[in-house]
């Protein structure tokens, strides 16, 4: 077993930290302040082809691995929680769907802009009466007669990249069948919609706690007329779908938290060593020396997870828990690394310019979305105890 | 069309400089980068490869030490074709005449329309080797480049030349040596798959020992070098400066001009 990463993955590394440097954290401020949505350094992500590094290169990505992917996301979450969730939505759970469950065709006529950079992707599953239970999905499809099309209605909500994308991976129900017990249960399906589809709309734009730039819509459908070569994956997988695809967004969002917590603790190593009381810098004090320490350890146990999941999902056709746990981790030291972060800023901590506080305001939902940290939990033991 | 573009390996300047007993860098012990003017004048060329990828070769050359291995890869990442590492021994601790006459003879092996240079390594700041390289090979050259332009069918290059207070445009026929401002143009960043590639493909380095220079032994290595560092130091310490308090903005304005006048700076 080898800790180091290889040549290639420590470039990439470097790639992602000095674009993280120059071209994001000089907007991270103002995207958290305005809550405008970073276009200008999306579209230099989709030029230098960050938004397919899993892709392979056939379907227009970089043809690299999980790993990789996840260095990025935790690169960019270093220095903004924003810019990082735009790529992992995109990359995690609208291309790498279509990677797994597309046709040849909608590979070609989706995946391929996608990853090339020329689209930008996002996901509905979450409804205001269903997150945790899926089952609660009102999002209804229905086959037309001539069986060429399908027919959305309902509304998703909270939906990541919301009016910015241009390709939506939408859940909604298709069937409804009787279970073992004779209940009736329904059976989803995953579709691939355009936006500008008549019958699509946009409602709520969230006001949120953190995370402030990212695009986070309601979108609504009302007689959404789809083709009927745009379901993705056999009709009634909607829902094994879903959870596959939340298996590889816990990776992104694991990571997006490792980032935050270590961005964090860089900002508050470099803190403690110019900030004076007493007559010396509080790094002199053993209360500052142990937190640090403690928090470092923290990071770097939850990167080991992290990274342990993305080489998983390289590897493995199943890795559920390794995401889970990676992401239950990742979230939870998040909070509380950047918590103490704020508490060893003192005053300073609290105020928007030293940043330490966004991004407190910014791991927060790492603990919410794409699976709450009970979910996590109820992944991790059910595993435990089958 | 062939270019070659030369790279070097310098120390970053943020993780300090080490120096060897002899007064010459010690390069095995600092972070190593691309140095800043050859990066830009790598994108030139990868600019010039822009308009016609199918009929351009960019190919990069460097020499130093094996590691130097990573700043060709880097630079295979970014979008350059393929790398060639000058590396041996008997190379080692060159000043610019030695180096320039080391690159210079594995050009002669070479094919190639044009060769960019950075204008200065930011370790040494001659900004010779350029030049001496295109006096080795009888090339005409530019230097202090801002803008590059190839007329592919004329075979000549047009380039905004930056000369103190103006610039020259001038134009020279293929093959010719440029050397490059970082001003020049902003490189490009590298792709995670052009990393991938770059290292997953060890052949796209190829890797030259002396034998395969055509250079006489005189010219090369320390021994080969006409230039003896007497001593070399890192930075030294400035001292506190001078301290003055004029009693209003007009005094310290008078202050800072007299200053200036004392020092013949205005």
């Amino acid at each position: 077993m080898d800790f180091t990463l290889d040549k290639k993955h420590e470039m990439a590394r470097g790639l992602f930290k000095d674009f993280a440097e120059k071209e994001v954290k000089p907007l991270a401020i103002e995207v958290d302040e305005t809550e405008k949505f970073p276009r200008e350094t999306v579209t230099k992500m989709q030029k230098f082809g960050f938004m397919g590094i899993p892709i392979p290169k056939e379907y227009g990505g970089q043809g690299c691995d999980p790993l990789t992917y996840a260095m990025c996301v935790e690169e960019l979450a270093k220095v903004c929680g924003t810019t990082a969730v735009v790529v992992s939505a995109h990359t995690s759970l609208c291309c790498d769907p279509i990677m797994t469950y597309g046709t040849p065709e909608q590979k070609e006529k989706y995946l391929k802009p996608l990853a090339e950079g020329k689209l930008l992707g996002a996901f509905g599953l979450t409804e205001p009466g269903a997150g945790t239970d899926a089952q609660g999905v009102q999002t209804k499809a229905e086959l037309t007669e001539d069986g060429k099309e399908w027919i959305l209605n309902g509304s998703k909500c909270f939906i990541t990249n919301g009016k910015e994308a241009d390709v939506y991976i939408i859940i909604a129900y298709t069937d409804i069948v009787l279970d073992k017990k004779g209940r009736k249960t329904k059976k989803f399906s995953a579709f691939i919609v355009e936006k500008n589809t008549p019958g699509f709309t946009f409602g709520t734009k969230e006001n949120k706690m953190g995370i402030r730039g990212s695009s986070t819509y309601e979108l609504i459908f009302q007689d959404c007329h789809i083709p009927a070569e745009n379901l993705l994956g056999a009709r009634g997988k909607g829902f094994p779908i879903a959870m596959h695809t939340l298996d590889g967004g816990r990776i992104g969002i694991a990571a997006q938290a490792l980032g935050i917590a270590a961005g964090a603790l860089d900002r508050t190593v470099e803190y403690v060593k110019e900030r004076k009381q007493f007559g010396r810098s509080i790094a002199a004090f053993q209360n500052t020396q142990f937190q640090l320490a403690n928090l470092a350890t923290k990071v770097e146990a939850a990167r080991l997870l992290v990274y342990k999941a993305a080489e998983a999902k390289r590897t493995q056709q199943r890795y559920s828990v390794e995401a889970a746990q990676a992401k239950l981790c990742a979230a939870e030291v998040a909070m509380e690394v950047t918590t103490k972060c704020v508490q060893l800023f003192g005053g300073y901590g609290y105020i928007r310019e030293y940043e330490v506080e966004r991004m407190m305001r910014d791991a927060k939902i790492t603990e919410i979305y794409e699976g709450t940290s009970e979910v996590q939990r109820m992944v991790i033991s059910g595993d435990l105890l089958k | 069309m062939k270019i070659v573009v030369c790279i070097k390996q310098v120390p970053d300047t943020k993780g300090g400089v080490k120096f060897k007993p002899d007064g010459t860098l010690d390069r095995a012990a600092m972070l190593a980068i691309m140095n800043p003017d050859d990066k830009a004048g790598l994108e030139a060329a990868l600019r010039i490869k822009d308009e016609d990828p199918e009929n351009t070769e960019v190919t990069v050359l460097t020499m130093g030490l094996p590691k130097a291995d990573d700043v060709l890869r880097e630079a295979i990442a970014m979008g350059a074709d393929k790398g060639l590492l000058i590396t041996d021994r008997v190379l080692g601790g060159a000043d610019t005449w030695a180096t320039s006459s080391t690159i210079a003879g594995a050009l002669k092996n070479m094919e190639y329309d044009l060769i960019i240079t950075g204008r200065q390594a930011i370790d040494g700041d001659t900004a010779q080797v350029g030049p001496q390289i295109a006096e080795h090979l009888q090339l005409p050259v530019i230097s202090y480049a801002e803008e590059i332009k190839v007329d592919r069918d004329a075979k000549t290059v047009k380039v905004k030349r930056q000369y103190d207070d103006r610039y020259h445009i001038l134009t020279a026929k293929l093959p010719c040596l440029v050397t490059a401002l970082a001003e020049l143009a902003e490189p490009r960043y590298m792709t995670p798959g052009g990393i991938f590639d770059a290292y997953d493909n060890q052949d796209l380095v190829t890797v030259w020992g002396r034998d395969k220079l055509d250079v006489e032994d005189k010219n090369i290595g320390k021994a080969g070098s006409p230039t003896v560092i007497a001593k070399a130091s890192d930075k030294v310490a400035k001292g506190k400066g001078e301290t003055v308090t004029p009693d209003s903005p007009a005094a310290a304005v008078d202050y800072i001009v007299g200053k200036l006048e004392e020092q013949h700076v205005i």
